[in-house]
């Protein structure tokens, strides 16, 4: 029965019917328009569909069970010398010195050294680790300590020799700008656990990377997959912090105030989209909160801090491998470190030296902290480079390059570990000379396939229409490794 | 586990059995060309199976089994072997079995008799040119204002729905200005609005917008979107780039309403047209927005090859709404392109060189015009005042006719450039250094001569369109420093201790740059920083120069030796050579450099009666600097041209002339594998027969042989291959289906927010069809018949009666359209990036309205550009009134985004955009919040609000309410507003530190005028403002 309601009483009803409605199915990052066009013809129904949030990144189930649920991306950007780390080459010593035999580089060209460049022994010496027996070069005395976690992957292999097209490669599966990152297509397939941190962060330390920030973009997917970028000092993320003078309090207030007027607006225009900017709002607020939260690691034991090598105040590899479990535990989806050190032209072992000095422990850590904590089995940590380094030696002394190595797409060493891979195993075999994959050859492309395995997709499947094309970050390749599938 | 699968197809039936009938286009099509082309589609067919059309699928493949049986399912092939349990038969055989509704789908579309509508592509709406349709009657007439208004009311009537209501009128002027120009109107425009009593105030409205020279500015920005325009080279080095001009050329054309088929030619071949203007030069910048890498190592013929993918990418979004890119690899599975036709479209752009061009002011032209004649004038004046002179320039004449000594050009057998410099040989044996553009390098060209007694060797030194400046060397302004050329004779291997110096006696230079000299070259010494250069000041550079050494003793490579040099560059800066070639020489004695220029060499050549005045003083020119007796004359003239005015070198293409390349077909898109040769053409779809015959341009023309040799400049159309001219023309003519709708639906998208086609960047056979087809074909044909004018359709946009309508999304909107698909109301919608940026300064009076010029550094948070490669690039906050210009000023570095646009979803500008999201994040509000630049604007509108915004805080709140929303707030919220404002200022009454850290940009230096409590509580009630939703949102 209607009763006569005044004008007030009307608009009473009205608003608490829209607010029902609009909390209900906005939720934050795209409006209903956005949402329409990246659910497709879902998005009716999922609008439709009662008590479903209209938020891109609410988690969501992949294709099948997944054995990972979120992942931990070490990219060692410059590319490591898997000669001096991993892909131990006792043949080499043998014929140290003596140029490469042309048929074996065949038509490959190289950045800097021409390619009959003589070969070059390393300089660190292999040992064989753990009750697996992985050979790890002595430049890693901690990670060799976590030998049995490893799924080290000796057989790698790309298709781009120059960093930024490789680096692009890597994390997005194609050499050309404009793909989507890894991190998005997670992101985008699994949505993010955490409600007041970005699904998708990323952490660098060292320098600034060669793909720019289209290694963490979200290419023609929508922003809200995009890698956000942590700042290494001050707050982590932009704008974090209240301008200055400004309170808490008065940050609340002022929300509330804004809140207040936009709720207004919305019953004036009906757009659902105010909703979502309240949400937005809101979740700021929250990250203004969770993200000193995060930073704060007085609750971390100092065994802990030990165990990374994290000096409280000081950025770095060390302190990004801890943010990385914090931030994990937190519900981040994707979290990548970049560490731009790696690229070795000139005087390969110091520099070895030196990024193992900064990296070794920190990674080991992690490996350590993520099984303490029961988190390594459904996290997925990755390591690697773009590409290798040249069995043979870069060494110009007119150029300024001393006993360095040049850039190797044909065969580079990666490793996996925890989330649903094989651990203490290594996969794949070089030749003689660690120059061509002559077992088991992973492509960049099958890498991802397996990847997203582990994450519970079908590469095939986790696609999304741009231009009239269904795109994959695995292209039309990609197989997956079922030989590291634990 | 049969069971279960016995199970599974028992499941299937009875899914089948409640399915109506299955639809081709929604249920069968992205089955058959998701799970099945890959292997029998237009690429492959296996077991000699298609299914990709009705006819092949009815014939079957090899087996000779039907694949299709319409009724039958069980005897369709297709229908068993998707169904079947045996694994060797089963199909797909990669990847997962069919889902059991796909399989359902395909059991009731069989049943009901495989209807396969006709679906040539070729037919496909899009490859049709639009035919003009006639505006459909409609009941309510009255509520239509334009042609726009029948098409839109006759859907809305046939779905039973009405129009909005119009809009207010400070909505309308909001959103006219959001619209046309990207800024807010001020209060005093939306007073001088309200209170304009006139019939046509709308109109005129829109004509002062339209006229304004910020309309350039809000639209070119579009166009920038599609053009990818970056100020950086992006890749790993980002090298700030100068392109600026370009960006400037489309605000510009823009604003003068520039046809938009003249705007496509331009951009497109702007070069090739006869008499082009500097303007149209500039505007092939289009083109060069491509992204260049110049890390060390890389292979510059890989990345060109890249910019051109790019090209040809960024032409089917940005004109013809057309995944071209899909081709590169094979042909296209969708749309009827194939991978020939690709490299045909590729060829068009694949003869350019990439040369930077000097952009001059009219002033700065008329200057040099200026101090040319003065020269002339002295220089004629010289002739005159010395009766000698004229007999001493013909003597010298006579003795420079011929070049001197006889030289032989060397093919380099093997050369290396380091630090990862790859060189290219070119036709003329000349070597070439592109892309990585170390400050430093050595190069060694190895020679087998096959020459005995050479007495010397000559290095010259070249220029080339695709250097910086031109060249010869890779400087900025195009000069290097040879810091020592070394000849060694060496055997084949690269072993330096088996390597034998050739001694050099002397060194002469056809020019040498005071403090240079070429003896410095040749002096044992790299560390230094002497070497040859031979820069000779702005007006004299990108010339050919040459040096000539001389061997001590004459030298004999023995057979089993090789000549050596190495050329080293030390003095950085890119102080490198570019382009050069060695000569050697058998005579004794060899001949000195030659220093007379080659183009006063070719006017030396011309007897004397046969030259024009002007030949003969340019003689004189280069005569007078070699005749001592003329030291006055020459340091005279050396000084004016101390003031020649140089401008900013802008990116533009132009025709290839030396080199001329042969496209060719990459096997799988890989430029390593280069197949058949092809010449420039268009996709034969878009080009109906009768309209190719129609047309006499000697377009789609083959060369016998396949090659693209015809390459002279100034060729006729017609004559030879089709050139990028042709290319233009082709996507401006009126034949061509696609260049007018797909603008029209870009401009459509930017009013109402989304394309009546939504996928603005595909029109092709997998795109959904326009929501109102007729409607996108009469804005096509309008846009044509009034003169491809912008201006004109947004004319008739903006007056519509559909454009004027509310974008209140009622409950009964809600429920029946909420994307607003049918047009029942106007969009409301989040403002672009620049327009967040741009209405936050204009709201607090911080916005610079300066037009053009270079790019602008506002403050960037500390530790951004540390995201980018190697040391972070510098960034010197713009003084002044720059640091407030507009959002599309902003200097954009493609690895490392200026932060509060990018988060508001511009696009990165690696590739071209025709479609932004429009996301709505945390980190959104955090920026408008709390970022230094936004909190600026709140201190600057509240500064304003305390000085001018009235007597009392309710005047002051109404104010500071306008400025962002142009409305007055309502009650209510005038009563919130108010309420908190007071809350602030109690606080802040005894805090003044906090109130001075509050309010005062500096707070060093508060303003001293005003009551700065009051400034610090309305700096934060600004912030609210500016916050506001309906700040932030066109409605």
């Amino acid at each position: 029965m209607n009763l006569p309601l005044t004008a007030e009483l009307r608009a009473e009803r009205a608003r608490w019917l829209s607010r029902r409605w609009f909390f209900r199915e906005c939720g934050i990052g795209l409006g209903w328009m956005a949402l329409a066009h990246l659910l497709g013809r879902a998005a009716d129904r999922a609008a439709a569909a009662p008590g479903r949030p209209a938020n891109p990144l609410a988690p969501r189930a992949p294709h099948f069970a997944p054995k990972a649920k979120r992942v931990i991306y070490l990219f060692q950007a410059g590319a490591p010398s898997q000669i001096d780390l991993f892909d131990h080459k006792p043949m080499l010593a043998k014929y140290d010195g003596r140029p490469v035999p042309k048929e074996v580089v065949q038509d490959q060209i190289y950045a800097f050294i021409k390619p009959d460049a003589a070969l070059f022994a390393s300089t660190f010496k292999f040992a064989r680790h753990g009750r697996s027996g992985a050979e790890i070069s002595e430049a890693f005395p901690h990670l060799a300590t976590v030998a049995d976690e490893l799924c080290i992957i000796r057989s790698m292999n790309t298709h781009a020799f120059n960093h930024a097209p490789a680096q692009i490669l890597m994390n997005t599966g194609s050499t050309l700008f404009g793909r989507p990152s890894m991190g998005a297509w997670v992101t985008y397939g699994l949505g993010s656990e955490s409600q007041d941190l970005p699904g998708f962060v990323v952490l660098s330390s060292a320098g600034g990377t060669s793909g720019g920030a289209s290694n963490w973009g979200c290419g023609f997917l929508p922003t809200v997959y995009q890698g956000v970028p942590f700042r290494r000092s001050g707050d982590p993320i932009l704008s974090l912090s209240n301008p200055p003078g400004v309170t808490r309090e008065q940050q609340r207030r002022t929300l509330d105030l804004l809140k207040e007027l936009n709720e207004r607006r919305l019953e004036v225009t009906g757009d659902p989209e105010i909703a979502t900017r309240i949400n937005a709002y809101e979740m700021a607020f929250r990250m203004q909160v969770s993200g000193p939260e995060l930073m704060d690691l007085s609750q971390e034991s100092p065994q802990t801090l030990a165990l990374y090598g994290v000096e409280p105040g000081k950025p770095g590899y060390a302190l990004n491998c801890l943010l990385a479990r914090r931030l994990v535990e937190r519900g981040v989806r994707f979290v990548q470190l970049f560490h731009e050190a790696w690229d070795h032209h000139s005087e390969v072992h110091k520099g070895i030296k030196d990024q193992a000095a900064a990296t070794d422990r920190a990674t080991a850590a992690l490996i350590q902290d993520l099984k303490q904590r029961g988190l390594l089995e459904d996290t997925l940590v990755i390591w690697g480079g773009e590409f290798g380094r040249t069995p043979m030696v870069q060494h110009d002394p007119n150029g300024g390059y001393n006993q360095g190595r040049d850039h190797h797409p044909q065969a580079f060493t990666m490793w996996l570990a925890g989330g649903g891979v094989k651990p203490g195993i290594t996969w794949g075999e070089t030749d003689e000379l660690g120059f061509h994959v002559v077992r088991d050859k992973v492509h960049v492309h099958d890498l991802h396939a397996t990847i997203l395995h582990l994450l519970g997709f079908d590469h095939t499947r986790l696609t999304y229409r741009f231009q009239g094309r269904d795109f994959r970050l695995t292209d039309v390749h990609g197989e997956v490794v079922k030989g590291i599938l634990a | 586990m049969k069971d279960c699968r016995l199970w599974r197809v028992v499941a299937v039936l009875a899914l089948a059995g409640e399915l109506a009938g299955a639809d081709f286009t929604r249920d069968i099509a992205p089955v058959l060309t998701t799970r099945c082309s890959e292997c029998h589609g237009p690429d492959q067919q296996k077991a000699g199976l298609r299914l990709d059309s009705r006819a092949a699928a009815l014939q079957g493949g090899k087996s000779g089994k039907p694949a299709l049986v319409p009724g039958r399912p069980e005897q369709s092939e297709l229908f068993r072997r998707v169904t079947t349990t045996d694994r060797d038969e089963a199909m797909p055989p990669k990847g997962d079995r069919l889902r059991p509704e796909q399989i359902a789908a395909l059991k009731a579309w069989i049943e009901a008799g495989a209807d396969w509508p006709e679906n040539d592509p070729r037919r496909h709406w899009a490859f049709i040119p639009p035919q003009r349709p006639e505006p459909p009657a409609v009941k309510n007439r009255r509520w239509v204002r334009n042609p726009i208004d029948a098409f839109v009311l006759a859907r809305l009537e046939r779905e039973g729905l009405h129009p909005s209501p119009p809009a207010d009128r400070v909505t309308l002027i909001r959103r006219l200005s959001l619209d046309l120009i990207g800024l807010p109107p001020t209060p005093a425009e939306v007073d001088a609005f309200l209170a304009d009593p006139a019939p046509d105030a709308y109109e005129r409205l829109v004509e002062r917008l339209l006229a304004s020279p910020h309309y350039g500015e809000k639209w070119g920005r579009h166009w920038l979107d599609a053009a990818r325009y970056a100020d950086t080279n992006g890749y790993e080095k980002d090298q700030p780039r100068t392109i600026w001009p370009y960006r400037d050329w489309v605000i510009h054309a823009f604003n003068r309403d520039l046809p938009f088929d003249q705007f496509t030619i331009d951009q497109l071949a702007g070069d090739l047209l006869p008499d082009a203007t500097d303007d149209q030069v500039i505007a092939t910048g289009f083109l060069r927005n491509s992204m260049y890498n110049e890390e060390g190592g890389v292979d510059p013929e890989q990345f060109r090859v890249d910019a051109i993918v790019d090209r040809v990418d960024t032409i089917g979004k940005a004109f013809l709404g057309l995944t071209l890119a899909c081709a590169q690899c094979h042909s296209h599975k969708y749309d009827p392109i194939s991978q020939r036709e690709y490299y045909r479209f590729f060829a068009f752009l694949n003869n350019d060189d990439e040369p930077d061009f000097e952009v001059l002011t009219p002033e700065q032209r008329a200057k040099r015009r200026a101090l040319l004649e003065e020269a002339a004038a002295l220089e004629r004046e010289a002739l005159r005042a010395d009766p000698a002179l004229p007999a001493r320039l013909a003597a010298w004449e006579d003795a420079a006719r011929t070049a001197p000594g006889h030289w032989t050009v060397l093919k380099p057998d093997d050369w290396h450039g380091q630090p990862g410099v790859k060189l290219e040989l070119m036709s003329d044996h000349s070597l070439i250094a592109l892309a990585h553009n170390p400050g430093e390098a050595t190069y060694v060209v190895t020679f087998r001569p096959g020459l005995s007694n050479l007495t010397a060797l000559r290095l010259e030194a070249i220029p080339h369109p695709n250097q910086r400046a031109g060249g010869p060397g890779r400087s900025e302004n195009g000069n290097f420093v040879l810091s020592e050329l070394t000849v060694t004779l060496a055997t084949h291997r690269d072993d330096e201790s088996l390597e034998r110096r050739v001694p050099l006696r002397r060194a002469t230079a056809s020019f040498e740059q005071p403090g240079f000299p070429v003896a410095a070259a040749i002096d044992g010494t790299v560390t230094n920083r002497t070497g040859w250069a031979i820069d000779a000041g702005p007006h004299r550079r990108g010339q050919p120069q040459q040096a000539v050494f001389e061997l001590a003793e004459p030298l004999t490579v023995p057979t089993n030796l090789v000549l050596r040099l190495k050329l080293e560059h030390k003095y950085g800066g890119a102080h490198v050579l570019g382009r050069f070639r060695i000569a050697v020489t058998t005579d004794s004695p060899p001949a000195p450099a030659d220093p007379v220029p080659p183009a006063v060499r070719a006017l030396l050549a011309k007897p004397r009666e046969a030259r024009s005045e002007a030949e003969q003083l340019a003689i004189f020119r280069h005569y007078r600097t070699t005749d001592t007796n003329l030291a006055a004359l020459n340091a005279r003239i050396d000084a004016l041209f101390k003031d020649w005015p140089t401008g900013p070198r802008t990116l533009v293409l132009t025709n290839r002339v030396e080199d001329r390349r042969i496209t060719r077909i990459f096997a799988r898109g890989d430029f390593k594998r280069p197949t058949e040769p092809v010449t420039p053409g268009f996709p034969e779809v878009l080009l109906p027969a009768r309209a190719l015959a129609a047309r006499s341009t000697g377009v789609d023309r083959e060369v016998p042989g396949g090659g693209l040799e015809a390459g002279e400049p100034g060729r006729e159309a017609g004559s030879g291959p089709a050139t990028r001219l042709d290319l233009a023309r082709w996507i401006v003519s009126p034949e061509n289906p696609l260049t007018a709708r797909v603008i029209m639906n870009r401009v459509w998208q930017v009013y109402f927010g989304e394309g009546l086609v939504r996928t603005p960047e595909d029109f092709g056979t997998r795109a959904d069809p326009p929501t109102h087809p007729e409607l996108l074909d009469w804005l096509a044909t309008e846009f044509v018949q009034r003169g491809w004018s912008l201006k004109a359709m947004h004319r008739l946009i903006v007056t519509s009666a559909t454009y004027r309508q509310s974008s209140r999304l009622t409950p009964e909107l809600r429920e029946r359209d909420p994307y607003n698909r049918l047009l029942a109301r106007a969009a409301r919608f989040r403002v672009e990036a620049e327009t967040v940026r741009d209405i936050a300064l204009a709201a607090s009076g911080l916005l610079s309205l300066k037009i053009g010029g270079p790019s602008i550094f506002p403050p960037i948070p500390d530790g951004v550009l540390s995201l980018g490669y190697g040391a972070p690039m510098e960034w010197k906050v713009s003084p002044g009134e720059d640091k407030y210009r507009r959002g599309l000023y902003v200097f954009w570095k493609r690895t490392v985004p200026y932060p509060s646009l990018l988060v508001f979803d511009a696009p990165n500008a690696d590739f071209g955009c025709v479609r932004r999201v429009r996301s709505n994040t945390p980190l959104q509000a955090l920026t408008t919040l709390n970022d230094a630049v936004f909190h600026e604007a709140a201190q600057a509108l509240a500064l304003r609000v305390v000085r001018e915004g009235g007597p009392t805080e309710r005047a002051r709140a109404v104010y500071a309410f306008r400025r962002c929303t142009c409305r007055r707030p309502s009650a209510p919220e005038l009563e919130a507003l108010l309420r908190f404002v007071a809350e602030q200022r109690a606080y802040f009454e005894d805090r003044t530190a906090a109130a001075v850290r509050v309010a005062a940009a500096d707070p060093a230096n508060p303003p001293a005028d005003v009551n700065l409590h009051a400034v610090a509580a309305w700096t934060l009630a600004a912030r609210v403002l500016l916050n506001l939703d309906e700040t932030l949102t066109r409605e």
